[in-house]
């Protein structure tokens, strides 16, 4: 609902049929099932079981991105994909800095 | 008086604790009576809810925003007064520990989330639509919904201290400290639900104002043409944005784990607090920036109307905003130097927290060179920008002293930090909303707020600042640590508590001159009838006081920065005016009372979870899915307002052109 001077509703912004949430919504519920399983039932390493869940973390961002967000069919100037890119940034910087952090590595060369 | 009675008197509304709750059980029910009592007898129910609890307008909203922010203010005050009370002099027993802990727990919380986070939206609110030429935000209905739920959640969280018990592991609220087996009861769930939900309606209100600022600029203003105080906002929706998530996660688990008996956070069964310590300052330091961006962005727009020029470096300022923005995300562990990440994580955090001085420090010398050779007025607006500076100079010199992490571990958590976080959120985040307050005050009411009492409120809060926060940091040296709640009389502390006591005690008289101002000036003060009332450069002073609901009449053209400013000197303010022909019907949302039920819904939702009753927390959610269905399938939510209806406002403001 955008109130602007007149123009209701812009034209890029094309009616979404309701499917394509739907499909979204499942295909997010399926990834997140996927990670629950091998961390619940503890059938692998840690090492590894965290490469498999940044992956789908990863996936899961891109299903965001796709269904919900609709980025393929973005009509602003060119600079908005920046805040998209500072976003994955942010992301990526917070989860990795945060292994980094609680892996304690002063400790762990320690220990070992 | 029945034995059920008395046992829910004793647990719930704790009548045993002593004269402070009953005193605020007896004040809270006279202030309800005497609310509902004037509503019903100056027949204002309807006006009530038509024009304020259903609107949708982006300036009631602000005004809303504005008055719960100075309400909130006043309860973190008197919890501060009650704090400084209790460590005046040495062995007091003025609060048990217990109600100590309490006190400074919902001191922290309220003033960060209950009163600088509204405070700052307030001004966006009021402010940023009309600065780039909008007629409202890009989602008016979401942005009370925003509203909504920021209100019940204050309303919740307050709601502890009278029914059930206050929060208690403090504003951070660690596990284990903050788990169900250390700190049963349901304050801390308070804490919890409070948070959650004031946080959704903020992520909201971070996505509706950077919508608004990219989609909604008038015609011509490029992105380098929008005044400060709306680059601020998108820095701060930035941070906003990408930080409010993580506290969401943060405190949803901890949720899960006093209320669902998972083991996110407990280490007994493989869960690790210190991922919670870890999570909430991912959003604990960017929230920091993001009560104080918008305060930079008042400072700019007080420093250039005052001082009668353009502000010095204004793509720098620009720069550094986001630049501030962006290394804000890259220094969090420094809240946690001593847990034990190691040298090499520590010294990365330390020179990213360092670094963030540096745009900083590029903001500070740009606003003093814009008032270099000014023609300076000493206004309320620009007493507190003044007053900010060298504030926030010790502020934030004292801050890298707490960035080299191996003086840290010296510091860490004593009165020096607790006196170097009050310098730069109260010299920076509260003086700079003061100084938007005095600032846009006539916009949003019509009216300046009295210079005379406001410098008496202005010198008492700067001195009471000063002689309450300096001993703070000799405190720290000396060893006195925070959240203590008495201290032995052998320490050598108790001349500098006195002293420090005495300063709040005069802050607070600086507010009650301001509380003084305001009833003064809502009878007495000086009627702003120009619209700028402070020779305003921007372009909500090309509006009339208060403005009309549409905002404009017609959609502006920008064609330079400062726009109004420019109109000026060039003596061309009347092509701002509208001519009736060029007056089209203006489209605008429709009111609607969903959000206020939703915020509701939510309330009832809280309150369920808070006492582990889930049929009535399931109950409230179950409401807010209803309001969700109900917007989604609402398809008549706006409506027009004709030409002549807008030509008759313009005419009686004397507009048209």
């Amino acid at each position: 609902m955008a109130v602007h001077s007149g123009v209701t509703r812009e034209p890029g912004h094309k009616k979404h049929k309701a499917t394509q949430y739907i499909v979204g919504y499942l295909r997010s519920l399926i990834l997140t099932a996927v990670a629950f399983g091998p961390a619940l039932t503890h059938t692998m390493r840690v090492g590894p079981l965290i490469v498999v869940l940044t992956i789908l973390a990863g996936l899961q961002i891109v299903v965001q991105l796709y269904f919900f967000m609709h980025i393929t069919e973005g009509d602003g100037p060119p600079f908005h994909a920046l805040f998209l890119v500072l976003g994955l940034i942010f992301t990526f910087a917070i989860a990795l800095m945060s292994v980094w952090i609680m892996g304690f590595p002063a400790f762990m060369a320690q220990v070992s | 008086m029945p034995s059920g009675f008395m046992q829910f008197a004793d647990k719930y509304l704790m009548w045993k604790e002593g004269p402070m709750i009953w005193g605020s059980d007896v004040a809270i029910l006279l202030v309800s009576i005497g609310i509902v009592f004037a509503l019903t007898y100056f027949h204002k129910w309807k006006w009530l809810w038509r024009e304020w609890i259903t609107t949708v307008d982006h300036k009631k909203i602000g005004i809303m925003y504005l008055i719960c922010a100075l309400l909130m203010l006043f309860r973190g005050g008197a919890d501060a007064e009650l704090l400084r009370t209790q460590l005046a002099i040495p062995n007091n027993h003025f609060l048990s520990a217990e109600h100590y802990d309490q006190i400074f727990t919902t001191h922290g919380t309220i003033m960060i989330l209950f009163m600088a986070m509204p405070f700052i939206f307030a001004l966006f609110n009021i402010v940023v639509p009309l600065q780039i030429g909008a007629r409202d935000v890009a989602f008016p209905y979401l942005n009370a919904i925003s509203f909504w739920l920021f209100f019940f959640a204050a309303m919740l969280f307050n709601l502890s201290f009278v029914f059930g018990g206050s929060p208690d592991a403090s504003w951070v609220s660690y596990p284990p400290l903050s788990e169900l087996g250390f700190d049963p009861g349901p304050g801390e769930n308070y804490y919890l639900l409070a948070l959650q939900i004031t946080g959704i309606g903020s992520i909201a209100t971070g996505i509706n104002f950077l919508a608004t600022i990219f989609k909604m600029r008038a015609p011509g203003m490029k992105l380098m043409h929008m005044p400060l105080f709306t680059w601020s906002t998108v820095a701060a929706c930035v941070v906003i944005i990408f930080a409010f998530p993580a506290l969401a996660i943060a405190i949803a688990l901890l949720t899960l784990d006093r209320i669902f008996g998972t083991h996110f956070f407990t280490i007994l069964h493989g869960g690790n607090p210190m991922m919670f310590v870890n999570l909430f300052w991912v959003w604990g330091h960017p929230e920091v920036y993001i009560v104080v961006l918008p305060a930079f962005g008042v400072y700019s727009e007080v420093v250039a109307t005052f001082a009668r020029k353009r502000i010095f470096g204004y793509s720098s300022m620009v720069a550094s905003l986001m630049l501030i923005s962006v290394i804000s995300y890259f220094v969090w562990a420094h809240h946690f130097f001593t847990m034990g990440a190691g040298a090499d994580v520590n010294t990365f955090f330390a020179v990213a927290s360092m670094l963030v001085g540096i745009p900083t420090g590029v903001k500070v010398f740009n606003w003093l060179f814009t008032m270099y050779r000014g023609r300076i007025r000493m206004t309320l607006p620009m007493l507190w920008t003044i007053a900010f500076v060298p504030c926030f100079a010790i502020g934030g010199a004292t801050g890298i002293m707490l960035a080299a992490a191996p003086a840290d571990y010296q510091y860490h958590n004593s009165y020096f930090l607790i006196a170097h976080f009050h310098q730069v959120l109260i010299g920076g985040v509260v003086f700079g909303m003061l100084a938007g307050m005095y600032y846009w005050w006539p916009k949003m009411f019509g009216f300046k707020l009295d210079e005379r009492l406001g410098r008496w409120a202005f010198w008492f809060f700067n001195i009471g600042f000063y002689v309450c926060f300096m001993p703070q940091y000799a405190l720290g040296f000396m060893g006195m640590q925070r959240r203590m709640y008495t201290y032995p009389a052998d320490m050598g502390w108790n001349t500098l508590n006195l002293i420090s006591t005495i300063g709040a005690y005069i802050m607070a008289i600086g507010f009650v001159f301001i509380v003084i101002q305001v009833l003064y000036s809502v009878k007495y003060g000086e009627r702003d009838l120009t619209g700028d009332p402070w020779d305003g450069r921007t372009l909500e002073w090309s509006l009339p006081s208060p403005a009309p609901h549409y905002n404009f009449a017609v959609i502006p053209t920008v064609t330079s920065r400062d726009v109004w400013w420019e109109l000026k000197e060039q003596g061309r303010t009347d092509e701002l005016k509208p001519k009736a022909e060029d007056i089209k019907p203006i489209h605008m949302p429709k009111n609607s009372a969903r959000p206020f039920l939703m915020g509701l819904a939510f309330f009832v939702a809280g309150f369920g979870f808070v006492f582990d009753l889930l049929w009535l927390g399931f109950l409230g959610l179950a409401g807010v899915v209803a309001c969700l269905i109900a917007r989604a399938l609402e398809y008549n939510d706006d409506y027009h307002i004709p030409v002549h209806e807008v030509v008759e406002t313009e005419a009686t403001l004397g507009r048209l052109g």
